[in-house]
């Protein structure tokens, strides 16, 4: 079970920069946007990504939050129990342009579970997806606005996002679990 | 019916291996190689041969409990845990405290024919602890009483306790006390230790039994009577009769077999089928009760047998009943507990379960040694059988043992009463037969 | 966590998850929208055969906070009061197919027959059972704790070193077993100060210290919380102490005692107060009382137990 990594350190960089410039571009600057990050690694994103955000616009202040999404999954049944993250959204959304951020898009039911749990929160004007991977095999109506790289995978297949605030290291990097 | 019966090839007590004819009532000869002649021969290969089991402390329930137990059912339960005497308990409704309800009981009985029923009779009337009942009466009646206990309650009376003592002296009767200081033990539940602390259920401290039993072995002695002790549970209690007998106080004790095997911690489960009185106690008590059994300072096991309904027993345990039944479980509770750790031997276990018993109840006619001439009331019990024990074991009305799921060895093989069988090759006999047997020696 | 009966069964995993689930569920109160759909098509019935309006009506905001479906059950005027049994109001329970029952109960054992005898096949969340335990109150009044003690940082952590001083009629109180085994787990030390009379037989057993003298304890044990409980008329008539002012006196947390304690220990009380009797208004209105706080976080963390027992995959059901 050897892991092949597909992006290094600067290669998530320069993923991070594109998408900042993609979100800018179609929100036509840096006006009204918030992130807001699914935990725990989407937290980490958004907060990267803001700071390049406002590093591409000086004087812009794109706010940062977390949105977790556990008590709105629908597998809470199928699975043993979670426990949950921080909720903490620091402007009002109502009106804004909200940018989810997650690191890995998969099945769609996360960023699914994050619509619902949006709708709780107030109404934003318009919400976008950016995402690091996308690794395909969606099985809900969802697409990301932003994507960092596009890796096709197979179900057996393992995508591991490592950042270096949490894992001591940023890599992307793929492996084969094996059957148990 | 057979009247004639060859067990063939047994211990006996334990013992020497003999075979035992029966004839009629009476056992007419022992030895080896006898004729099996017109004789119905059990092979008692392996088998212990005692005289059958006398339970000083059984619980009836008729007349006005229908529903938990009858007469009818008790002694067959009894029969099937190998006894063939039982002594009933008073609390009936209404109280046996008159000699019309003893007669009564003992009528039911011998026309049942399963075991020899032996009434109880109350201590006060209507079980009150205000007034003495018509001791002699009863005594003087066909039942002839000489038992006497308030059980189920306490005569927690002083006053009363000693007139009690001294007025069964005149016709040689004992008082059976049921050990509860009321006034410590209000709305118990469980025995008051560790265990009821963590559980939230109110406690039955070990005092409320030793008190009780330290002040009547002392009023005993002062008026020169005799006194039962039922159902010790503590070690405590274990020690005052130990002082009281090495005075020289003319008191006896039994112990049930659960206290022998059961401790408090099985009330954990909440299972109300673990809810008696006096509780189930520490595993200290229960190695106390145990030797205690073993030196003689605890003269006899006796079953307090007391069955309850259903649904008093599937419900929270504080509305639940006390008791557990234990007449078809006894002997192989005792064997488990005693005989199998090297503290009783069979003979032993024939003193306790029958011959004190009878001697203590005065029951002339059981508890014999058996030898030729003696009455026929015996039990074959199969010592090498392991069961798990449950439900399909039970053979009376009611089903609240404690024992289910629990592996206990021994069981009664066959149980002959007054020479003919209750029990035979591990099956009841039925109803129709033993009545029929039971007419025929009241008529014989 | 199939169950939630007594706290002496919670791991400190358990304990320290349950709570940091607690603390997210604390910020949907302050959200414009109060839900989540976690209990989504559940049903839960609160069962609850004493009476007892705040703790049903905290448990019933917790499980609508979380979008499930709820009957209250009142044993009052009910078929109970007829004569039914437990087993039989269960089983009818069982009937209409819900999906968990909380449920306060007057004799000790109640919550975990149901768990256990086969009448029913659900989750079961002890409110109260007797004397026995409260499971929730130990839990909202660990999260109360930690949540002044450590602010913002008590994600993730226990009580270890807290001192906490409960006082009262230990031997009947199901909040102070309950709190006990939890604040042991938890890393706190329990010191408690009762009448002799009022303290389990064998209060020696427990993982605790004890004394008798209050003044002395509030003194040597300098306790960082004190939790009062409530003493109840009853105990007079049976003789555990002589009268209210006796045992005022002699345990009650007096303005005097009150004006002795640091201003930064707290002030705890499971409600309802009886003041001038266990606590003065002096101790109950202050800023260190936390007893307004214990209300609110009541309901944060029974949405925490309600989501931890309900949720995950279902267990082969735990019948002896």
């Amino acid at each position: 079970m050897t892991a092949r990594i597909i992006l290094q350190a600067t290669d998530i960089q320069r993923a991070l920069t594109r998408i900042a410039h993609e979100i800018l571009e179609s929100n036509r600057g840096a006006q009204s946007l918030v992130l807001l990050g699914i935990p725990t690694r989407g937290v980490t994103l958004a907060h990267r990504l803001s700071a390049v955000l406002e590093n591409i616009v000086p004087g812009s202040h794109v706010p940062v939050g977390s949105l977790d999404v556990t008590m709105y999954r629908d597998d809470l049944y199928q699975q043993p129990t979670r426990t949950t993250s921080p909720t903490d959204v620091p402007v009002n959304i109502d009106g804004a342009t909200v940018i989810l951020v997650d690191d890995v898009l998969y099945s769609g039911r996360t960023v699914r579970a994050a619509l619902d749990a949006l709708t709780d929160l107030g109404r934003p004007d318009i919400v976008r997806l950016a995402v690091l991977v996308d690794r395909g095999h969606r099985e809900l109506p969802i697409r990301a606005d932003f994507v960092g790289k596009n890796l096709p995978s197979a179900h057996d297949e393992r995508i591991n996002v490592n950042l270096m605030e949490h894992d001591g290291e940023d890599t992307v990097s793929i492996d084969t679990v094996v059957a148990a | 019916m057979s009247t004639k019966f060859l067990i063939k090839g047994a211990r006996i007590e334990g013992g020497a291996v003999a075979d035992i004819l029966t004839s009629g009532t009476r056992i007419v000869e022992m030895g080896s190689q006898l004729s099996s002649a017109g004789a119905t021969v059990i092979e008692a290969d392996g088998f212990v041969a005692l005289p059958g089991l006398v339970d000083l402390h059984t619980h009836l329930r008729e007349p006005g409990f229908e529903q938990s137990e009858t007469v009818l059912t008790g002694t067959q339960a009894a029969a099937a845990g190998g006894f063939t005497a039982v002594f009933a308990m008073a609390n009936t409704n209404p109280v046996a405290d008159t000699a019309g309800v003893v007669e009564q009981v003992q009528r039911l009985g011998d026309e049942a024919g399963y075991a020899t029923v032996r009434p109880i009779g109350a201590v006060t009337r209507g079980l009150e602890g205000v007034q003495l009942a018509e001791l002699g009466a009863m005594a003087e009646s066909r039942a002839r009483v000489r038992v006497f206990s308030d059980d189920g309650k306490c005569v927690h009376d002083a006053l009363l306790m000693r007139r009690a003592l001294e007025y069964v002296k005149t016709f040689g009767g004992v008082v059976a006390q049921h050990a509860q200081e009321p006034r410590l033990t209000i709305d118990a539940q469980m025995n008051e230790g560790e265990v009821s602390a963590r559980l939230g259920l109110a406690g039955w401290p070990a005092v409320a039994e030793e008190s009780i039993i330290a002040r009547d072995v002392l009023l005993a002695e002062h008026v020169g009577s005799r006194l039962h002790v039922c159902h010790l549970s503590t070690a405590g209690s274990v020690d005052v009769i130990r002082w009281a007998k090495k005075r020289g106080i003319n008191v006896t004790a039994e112990v049930t077999p659960h206290h022998l095997l059961l401790t408090d911690a099985r009330a954990e489960s909440y299972d109300a089928k673990f809810k008696v009185n006096p509780p189930l106690r520490r595993q200290e008590d229960v190695l106390a009760l145990r030797d205690a059994l073993a030196d003689g300072t605890i003269d006899i096991v006796a079953t307090d047998h007391a069955p309850h309904p259903a649904e008093t027993k599937e419900c929270e345990w504080s509305a639940a009943a006390f008791g557990m039944v234990g007449l078809e479980s006894a002997l192989s509770v005792v064997q488990t507990t005693m005989v199998e750790t090297g503290l009783l031997s069979w003979a032993d276990v024939a003193r306790v379960l029958s011959k004190k018993p009878a001697q203590i109840g005065l029951l002339t006619t059981q508890g014999h040694d058996l030898v030729a001439g003696s009455s026929a009331n015996i039990v074959l019990v199969d010592p090498a059988v392991t069961r798990v024990f449950g439900r399909d074991n039970l053979v009376g009305r009611s089903h609240n043992t404690p024992y289910g799921g629990i592996e206990l060895r021994g069981a009664v093989h066959t149980t002959l009463h007054n020479g003919y069988a209750t029990m035979l090759q591990g099956s009841l006999v039925d109803a129709t037969t033993v009545a029929a047997a039971a007419e025929e020696v009241r008529h014989g | 966590m199939r169950h939630l009966i007594s706290t002496l069964d919670v791991t400190r995993d358990q304990a320290i998850a349950l709570l940091d689930v607690a603390e997210d569920m604390a910020s949907v109160s302050q959200r414009e929208v109060k839900r989540l759909p976690a209990l989504r098509g559940k049903t839960i019935v609160n069962l609850f055969f004493e009476d007892s309006t705040r703790t049903r009506i905290s448990f019933e905001a917790a499980e609508k906070r979380l979008s499930a479906d709820v009957i209250n059950f009142a044993a009052k005027g009910s078929s109970v009061s007829k004569g039914e049994s437990l087993k039989d109001t269960v089983q009818t329970l069982a009937a209409m197919d819900i999906d968990g029952v909380v449920i306060r109960h007057g004799a000790s054992g109640a919550p975990l027959l149901l768990a256990n005898r086969g009448w029913i096949d659900v989750p079961v969340i002890n409110a109260g059972d007797g004397t026995h335990e409260h499971p929730t109150q130990a839990l909202l009044d660990a999260f109360t704790m930690r949540r002044r003690l450590h602010g913002a940082g008590s994600r993730g952590k226990g009580l270890d070193g807290v001192k906490v001083l409960i006082v009262g009629d230990i031997l009947h109180s199901r909040v102070a077993r309950s709190n006990v085994w939890l604040l042991r787990t938890l890393g706190a030390h329990v010191h408690l100060v009762a009448p002799p009379t009022l303290l389990p037989w064998s209060i020696q057993e427990w993982p605790v210290t004890v004394s008798f003298d209050l003044d002395a304890a509030l003194a040597e044990f300098a306790p960082d919380v004190v939790m009062m409980l409530r003493i109840q008329q009853e105990r007079m008539r049976d003789a555990f102490f002589p009268n209210e002012r006796e045992y005022s006196l002699l345990w009650g947390l007096t303005e005097t005692r009150f004006s002795r304690l640091s201003e930064s220990t707290l002030i705890m009380h499971p409600g309802p107060m009886n003041r001038g009797l266990e606590i003065s208004s002096a101790a109950a209105d202050s800023p260190q009382s936390t007893v307004l706080e214990q209300v609110a976080n009541g309901v944060s963390v029974r949405m925490a137990a309600l989501y931890m027992v309900l949720t995950g995959e279902r267990e082969v059901s735990d019948v002896h």
